[in-house]
């Protein structure tokens, strides 16, 4: 699903890479943690998947795709198979939950018909029954983030890329937004989530990549946050 | 492609920046029509020249008893002698239209001039033979010929004076001619701020919508999509500005153009087909503008 060629990225202005000579693969229905102290190269990683940034050597694959090749106007064609949550939630302040998850497949040009099935269906999947008119600043921290994951799911996408997105939240409404994400991997949907939350990684026991100043220093299927130290 | 969904961001757009959308719309009007005002007063001085073309260009004045011009103080009145070789002279040069020679008697001169200035003082004191005959000509090609043919017959027996009426449009032509071009310069230069503003107003626009810009690009709108408000907006606002000036053109030409025309009252009239092509090409210019502007402003602040 996601395989990474001895990709290399180096910033402009900047001498040390932020990732140096990666090389993985995520299969098809993983759900992958990724670790690792601040700048050590999620983000990067995160956006090369997006292509929001182009590597400077190796080859990226996503979906089957060869991000090399793909053509400009084809990258939001990308972006359609791969959901993403982020920290900050990133809703629109002026829009209830229902209008912020249309949102997504109102700018993609699907249907209303369509909409109006599938919403409200991704709404109850990550618990928000009962709250689909309300407004971001109505609801809880935790509450945000379920909206952010209903709205990078709604299209089905083949992979989800969350990044750090229990870091605004407390621990005990971490668990609920764990179980959003569990749920959301066991449609078959690969799950990459970048994080710092030991506590969050040990309790899943899933595959653990940890990067340490650009560089893969532990891939271990269950594996937990701090056993390399 | 949901129009619903465009036009509603486009809605929201134009009312965010609601005060740079009326400074762009006022803008884009005045220099609309001043484009349109210059292009009227092109097409005004087009139809005067071609009016003028058509008719009398110039009138060959012949001596009567009294003229007391150098040339006719000596000889006396016109003889019919000199008449014929005026008229062979004149044709001779070849540059008289076809059937642009006439000759107008002191008798049928007499009674124009008493149609013209019927109930005027000065008719009581004119006598008959005061009035001279002439020969009215219409040339080929007025502005290389009419010198040609002034020269020919000037100062020649019997010629008291050649008025040439292409000398005297001409100066009626500089002053149509300077101010169209005023009038069209400072259309360029209120274009160049329509430019400018249009970007800006995108600019800012782009800038308030920028957490919308950056969730569509991130679920995978494409490019177009992302831009079509943008663009629409631009592309709104323009014709706003296009409706504004084309009001203030259909006044331009009702009140001042043809309130001209009673100085001037020859067929000489702005049709409204001309007013209406005016508009077109203002149209045009307005959306292509707007339009152009927006895009190539957003290529900057919406990459992907």
């Amino acid at each position: 699903m996601i395989h990474f060629d001895n990709v290399t990225k180096t910033y402009a202005n900047q001498g040390r890479p932020a990732l140096e000579n990666v090389n993985l693969d995520v299969e098809k229905g993983e759900f992958v943690f990724l670790v690792g102290p601040s700048g050590s190269g999620k983000s990067t990683f995160l956006r090369l998947v997006l292509k929001e940034e182009r590597p400077t050597t190796g080859r990226i694959h996503v979906a089957g795709k060869d991000l090399a090749r793909l053509t400009n106007w084809k990258v939001p064609h990308l972006r359609r198979r791969i959901g993403c949550v982020f920290q900050d939630f990133r809703l629109l302040p002026n829009k209830n939950v229902y209008q912020n998850i249309a949102f997504a497949l109102e700018v993609i040009g699907k249907p209303r018909r369509f909409i109006r099935k599938v919403v409200p269906e991704v709404i109850d999947l990550v618990g928000l029954e009962g709250k689909r008119d309300r407004m971001p600043d109505e609801l809880s921290g935790g509450e945000q983030q379920r909206v952010a994951m209903a709205r990078a799911f709604v299209n089905r996408p083949m992979i989800l890329l969350a990044d750090e997105p229990t870091g605004n939240i407390d621990p005990a409404t971490s668990i609920g937004i764990m179980k959003v994400l569990d749920r959301i991997n066991r449609t078959g949907t690969t799950v990459v989530m970048a994080t710092h939350d030991a506590a969050i990684v040990d309790s899943m026991r899933k595959r653990v990549i940890e990067l340490e100043y650009g560089k893969v220093v532990r891939d271990q299927s269950r594996g937990v946050y701090g056993q390399a130290y | 492609m949901r129009a619903q969904f465009v036009f509603s961001e486009v809605w929201i757009g134009l009312r965010r920046n609601l005060t740079m959308t009326i400074a762009l719309i006022v803008v884009v009007a005045i220099s609309l029509s001043l484009l349109g005002t210059g292009l009227l007063f092109v097409k005004q001085v087009d139809n005067t020249r071609s009016f003028w073309q058509s008719r009398v260009q110039i009138s060959v004045y012949l001596c009567t008893n009294n003229d007391l011009g150098s040339n006719c103080a000596k000889n006396g009145a016109v003889t019919d002698a000199e008449i014929a070789s005026i008229k062979n002279d004149l044709l001779a040069t070849h540059d008289v239209a076809a059937g642009g020679l006439h000759f107008e008697s002191q008798a049928e001169a007499w009674k124009q001039f008493q149609q013209e200035e019927a109930g005027q003082p000065i008719l009581k004191y004119t006598q008959p033979d005061q009035i001279p005959s002439s020969f009215e000509v219409r040339l080929k090609n007025t502005e290389q010929d009419a010198a040609v043919v002034s020269q020919t017959v000037e100062g020649a027996p019997g010629v008291s004076q050649v008025v040439d009426n292409s000398s005297i449009l001409n100066n009626f032509y500089k002053l149509l001619d300077g101010a169209r071009n005023a009038v069209v310069i400072i259309a360029a230069f209120l274009l160049v701020a329509a430019i400018l503003l249009v970007a800006n107003t995108i600019r800012l626009s782009a800038f308030n919508r920028r957490r919308e810009t950056s969730i569509m690009r991130l679920v995978g709108a494409s490019n177009f999509y992302v831009q079509l408000p943008f663009l629409v907006e631009g592309m709104i606002a323009g014709l706003f500005g296009w409706l504004v000036a084309t009001g203030l053109l259909i006044l331009v030409k009702s009140i001042w153009l043809n309130g001209l025309h009673q100085y001037f009252p020859y067929g000489i009239q702005l049709s409204t087909a001309d007013l209406i092509e005016v508009i077109i090409v203002a149209m045009i210019t307005g959306l292509l503008i707007c339009g152009s502007t927006s895009f190539l402003t957003l290529r900057r602040y919406l990459r992907v």
